[in-house]
């Protein structure tokens, strides 16, 4: 069994090896190869599963060492692989919501002549990042982090003759870059403090760590954090992801809903030893969820490009992950299961978008949407019922993983548990509100066609069965995954041997979060409706209000980068410019022209008369003497 | 009579020669005062000599005036030739040699 560890994360790279450098004799076949090997790796993913399910809780981790990688004196990177409850949930995430996006790239892709190419950065983004779930320490865990960056930058630029997907992959990068430097440096923090990197070795210190090293396990979570909010989209470095929808849209299911951005929530949950004992740490966590949730929905509101709206539903969903993840034990397993559901609908909802977009000649602006629900009515259903699991209709997906998190924000306790789960509570209101709007400007109201830049009309059409039948399998998932997991507490049960889990003091009982859940679904509907349902959606946007306007950029958050980031870099390197300019090349410049002018001086003795060599001679030789006989004397 | 009066004389001479190249303007004069103190030189080595005892000293200045007579040769040449470019015998008009 430890074997087929190494063969999970193998096969996807395999195939991206394969695939990207076979060259174009693998084009008629590519994409299949690349879904097979994806394939391949979900059922490994599934037999270990049934291995892990068939023993004891105690013996359910599995590790496989497999070589040194850094055989250094002092320093020992190795390369191994953890297999527990936490990262098994992962792997079967990544490899089944990967195959079926593979499955799904076979048609949205048909049309594209670099199909294969796509397939092989697909198959790298899934090897990576089973690399990174997989890992049993913080070394191969950065190897694996840096892969899914780059695999990331790549699917994003995907149509680089595009500049805007281009700039959009570099913004990604660069974001990301910050967030992996804070990796990078907790990592060094941990390796100076308690000397390895491996979770076994530096879970148990850091639970004994005490003074100085206490200090530094504080500082070894905010690096964790700053590495978790680059890598998920989390404010202050959630910038990319609006822009990143620039990519094929499978790229935005997979990347930027499913795995990639849930990778800063495995970061977390996986520290949970370090998180528990830096209680400063976690407050930041619950504060970066509690804002990046509100903030994500707000920017949510005001797109009219539906995979913007989208990505701004993803920003604020992997807030309350990561709040669920700050709130400590008792919020751990909450975030995982929300991780999984959400998984499901928001990778149903993004391969929706795609489809509609497959269908309106790529068009993305959903006020030229509406009315497409006779025309799609396997999109529109999947895509629906997507919709009633992320707003948390009762019985569905989003609704247990949810209210789970929202009232373990209130049993966080005392004024912060209340502001945490006020915050939450009115998240889940507005993404009522913006989802219902994506739901109706899509596919109810007017149709608000319009032909595109060549001319061409739009045809709505049902998607390929390629593309339908991942739909249908990821509506499943968004209907009934919650509920599974919440049958006799089953996921609790089962990810409680890694994380911890403990029942917080909720001051709100169950039935209140639950009604109060309800109260504000209903109304963020029924908001949504008044403005977008009941009176005809205005095909160009109206200027809106002055929050309106400021959510459509994003909520100003470029705008307060380019102030702040780009021209304070601006400043910087022009005063670094300047300073070069005076003082170093002043120095520089100085010393040349006083040798120079002190040389112009000295050339005039060199007047051309021979007496007054002669002098200098006859001088020079009286010095000598007189030199001789002085040193004579003494 | 004291060898050391020679000594005397001997710096005399050269003072004089040494004072005649630093003031005088005409090559031909100049020159003769560099043979001047070449010849102050052979006398404070002749003396030398009688003083230690030994003929090194006298060696030496044979040797001197092997070269002060090459020395004459080529250095008469050079006044000669310049004088007939220049038109002149003055030491401050051949001063080109400089920046």
């Amino acid at each position: 069994m430890e074997t087929l560890i190494g063969l999970l994360v193998a096969a996807p790279l395999l195939g991206a090896g394969i695939l990207l450098t076979g060259g174009r004799r693998l084009d008629r076949t590519g994409h299949l190869i690349g879904t097979l090997l994806a394939l391949v790796s979900f059922a490994f993913a599934v037999v270990l599963f049934a291995d892990m399910l068939g023993k004891d809780t105690a013996q359910r981790t599995l590790t496989s060492h497999l070589w040194t990688w850094v055989p250094v004196e002092g320093f020992q990177a190795q390369v191994g692989f953890q297999l527990d409850q936490l990262s098994m949930t992962f792997v079967l995430l990544i490899t089944g919501v990967g195959s079926l996006i593979h499955i799904y790239s076979i048609g949205y892709m048909a049309h594209d002549e670099r199909r294969r190419r796509f397939f092989g950065y697909l198959n790298l983004f899934l090897a990576a990042m089973l690399l990174l779930v997989l890992a049993d320490n913080y070394f191969l865990l950065y190897a694996g982090w840096e892969g899914v960056g780059l695999a990331s930058y790549l699917l994003i630029g995907f149509w680089q003759h595009k500049p805007s997907a281009a700039t959009a992959a570099k913004k990604a990068f660069i974001v990301n870059r910050v967030g992996d430097i804070g990796l990078s440096i907790g990592i060094m923090l941990m390796f100076t403090t308690f000397g390895s990197f491996a979770f076994a070795d530096v879970f148990p210190k850091v639970a004994q760590a005490s003074g100085t090293q206490h200090a530094t396990v504080t500082g070894i979570g905010f690096m964790l954090l700053l590495a978790a909010c680059g890598k998920s989209a989390q404010v202050p470095l959630q910038s990319w992801l609006g822009d990143a929808m620039e990519g094929p849209t499978p790229v935005s299911a997979l990347i930027h809903a499913a795995t990639m951005v849930t990778a800063g929530v495995y970061l977390i949950t996986r520290s949970s030893a370090i998180f528990n004992a830096a209680p400063d740490a976690q407050t930041a966590v619950v504060t970066v969820g509690a804002v990046t949730l509100l903030f994500g929905a707000i920017v949510g509101c005001a797109k009219d490009d539906i995979k913007k709206a989208l990505a701004g539903s993803t920003m604020s969903q992997i807030g309350y992950m990561i709040m669920a993840a700050g709130l400590g034990p008792i919020g751990y397993v909450f975030a995982i299961m929300h991780l999984v559901t959400h998984g499901f609908f928001k990778a149903g909802l993004f391969l929706g978008a795609g489809s509609v977009m497959h269908g309106m000649n790529d068009e993305v602006d959903m006020r030229r949407y509406g009315a497409l629900r006779s025309y799609m009515p396997i999109t529109f259903v999947t895509f629906g019922l997507g919709y009633l699991a992320i707003i948390g209709f009762p019985g569905l997906s989003g609704f247990f993983s949810k209210d789970k998190i929202i009232e373990a924000a209130f049993a966080k306790g005392g004024g912060e548990g209340w502001i945490l789960g006020s915050a939450a509570l009115l998240g889940a209101a507005i993404t009522a509100f913006y989802m219902t709007r994506v739901m109706i400007m899509t596919f109810f109201g007017e149709k608000r066609w319009q032909p595109d830049a060549e001319g061409h009309e739009p045809h709505p059409h049902e998607s390929p069965a390629t593309m339908t039948v991942p739909m249908i399998v990821l509506a499943f998932g968004s209907v009934f995954a919650g509920g599974l997991f919440s049958i006799n507490s089953a996921f609790v049960k089962w990810l409680e041997p890694v994380t911890g889990h403990s029942e917080g003091n909720s001051p709100v009982s169950t039935a209140t979060v639950t009604a109060g859940t309800m109260v504000v679904l209903v109304v963020g509907v029924a908001l949504a409706w008044a403005m977008y349902g009941r009176r005809p959606v205005p095909a160009v946007a109206p200027r809106g209000s002055l929050l309106t306007r400021a959510a459509r950029r994003d909520l100003l958050q470029d705008d307060f980068n380019h102030v702040v980031l780009v021209r304070g870099g601006e400043h910087l390197t022009r005063s670094l410019v300047y300073l070069d300019h005076s003082l170093v090349d002043g120095v520089v410049n100085g010393t040349a022209a006083s040798v120079g002018g002190l040389s112009g001086r000295l050339r005039r003795v060199q007047n051309g008369y021979v007496r007054s060599y002669a002098v200098s001679m006859l001088g020079g030789t009286a010095l000598v003497v007189a030199a001789t006989l002085l040193m004579r004397a003494v | 009579m004291n060898p050391v009066n020679y000594l005397y004389l001997s710096a005399l001479l050269f003072t004089i020669g040494a004072a005649g190249v630093l003031i005088r303007r005409n090559a031909i004069v100049v020159f003769m005062c560099v043979e001047l103190m070449l010849n102050a030189c052979n006398l404070a080595f002749v003396t030398f000599s009688r003083l230690h005892g030994n003929l090194d000293g006298q060696i030496i200045a044979f040797f001197t005036m092997v070269v002060a007579a090459a020395e004459v040769v080529v250095g008469l040449a050079i006044i000669v030739s310049i004088y007939r470019t220049r038109h002149s015998a003055s030491v401050d008009d051949a001063n080109l040699m400089k920046l």
